[in-house]
């Protein structure tokens, strides 16, 4: 061998030294990429927020559906038969958009000790929160599941895998599961509407097909002219629900988790 | 070749077995489908040549811009508005889904799953 002790060192050193050299160029050159990159979508987000003028959400007045039970059941028959939900027997196979609830169930965090009268004997509706921040969007793998730049958290349910991850997210319960093939449990089927098929969660898409042709959601017009329900843009300051908003207190289902819901409770 | 009578009788017996389908569908599988056009509309949303080999594409586009993009404005064909809808658009000239959707379908032994969650016409 002619190399020797010293040779071999220059030109291990050398190698290192250009080792180094060469991956902080690199890493430089990626960084700059990165930047570029980060400065083109935080342009993009700007624009966005630009043409974010629209939030929707959803007022319950509690009491005009404690003097009025009725209502209710409108609200869910309505929302139910136009979106083809169907009716299972069994309790564990249940769908559900909008439901009645009791009180201490919608509100866990409110006290609840020494409850009154009308909250104790009647029930209220509870439905998807659309919230802000939905914990549902972010853990969905697929995407099947995600947030329309008006607010509403909406479903596609051919990208759904029915991992039920968004279920386990949801702290409002919100989402169901079709364990069984629901087409023929659905009662008075809807041919303008899709139905949803074995292995997909399903939950309230806040009426989107109807608000994003400009009619009011399906539980809204069914409960009429009760203001019972009161649905509206909240970004827009004159709208009739930022209106109710200014006049009444409302309460919003578990706050602390910052979930951020846009549906408001009058109670 | 030792036993070579066997052989050439197994031989032929096997590429008679492996042909089954050949012989089976003789005569019948090049029948065209013949499928069911609408009678009083003259007019698809793309002409013919393009629907029949897009239209698969377009359906996933109109998905995708109403579901995800939230564009849901309609759009113009010789003067008549449609929807971007599989149910709402297509359907409603096509009212057969046995004798129009199926027909290809079963001849090109291809299963979209649409049917799954959408609902086909009454028939």
């Amino acid at each position: 061998m002619d190399t020797n002790r010293r040779n071999f060192l220059k030109v291990a050193g050398i190698s290192t030294l250009a080792g180094l050299g060469g991956t902080t160029i690199v890493n430089r050159l990626i960084a700059g990429v990165d930047e570029a990159h980060a400065a083109a979508a935080a342009g993009a987000e700007m624009e966005q927020k630009a043409a974010e003028t629209i939030r929707y959400g959803l007022v319950i007045d509690i009491k005009k559906f404690q003097q009025d039970p009725s209502l209710g059941e409108k609200a869910v028959n309505a929302c139910h038969q136009i979106h083809n939900v169907p009716k299972f027997p069994e309790k564990r196979d249940e769908i559900k958009w909008i439901w009645m609830t009791h009180f201490e169930n919608a509100f866990a965090e409110s006290p609840n000790l020494y409850q009154d009268e009308a909250n104790q004997t009647h029930l209220l509706p509870i439905l998807c929160n659309h919230c802000d921040n939905p914990p549902c969007v972010r853990v969905c793998p697929t995407k099947a599941t995600y947030r329309y730049e008006d607010g509403i958290v909406g479903m596609d349910y051919h990208r759904c895998i029915g991992c039920r991850f968004c279920m386990a997210a949801c702290p409002y319960g919100s989402r169901s599961f079709n364990w069984r093939d629901p087409r023929p449990f659905i009662e008075n089927i809807n041919r303008d509407y899709p139905a949803r098929t074995r292995g997909v969660v399903e939950k309230c898409n806040f009426c989107v097909e109807r608000v994003q042709a400009g009619l009011q959601p399906a539980c809204v017009e069914a409960v009429g002219d009760s203001k019972a329900l009161v649905f509206g843009n909240l970004k827009d300051p004159n709208s009739e629900i930022r209106q109710i908003l200014k006049e009444k207190q409302t309460i919003q289902r578990n706050p602390s988790l910052g979930t951020i819901p846009s549906v408001f409770y009058i109670v | 070749m030792y036993d070579s009578g066997k052989i050439i009788a197994g031989l032929l017996i096997f590429v008679l077995f492996v042909t089954i389908p050949v012989w089976y569908n003789r005569g019948s599988a090049g029948a065209v489908p013949d499928l069911e056009l609408p009678k009083d509309a003259k007019t698809c949303v793309l002409p013919a040549a393009e629907i029949r080999a897009e239209h698969m594409k377009l359906l996933n586009v109109w998905r995708d811009e109403v579901l995800r993009d939230g564009e849901r404005g309609t759009f113009e064909v010789d003067g008549k508005q449609y929807q971007k809808s599989l149910m709402l658009t297509c359907m409603k000239c096509h009212t057969s889904k046995v004798r129009f959707c199926d027909r290809c379908h079963d001849y090109t032994s291809v299963n979209p799953y649409c049917w799954n969650c959408h609902l086909a016409p009454v028939e």
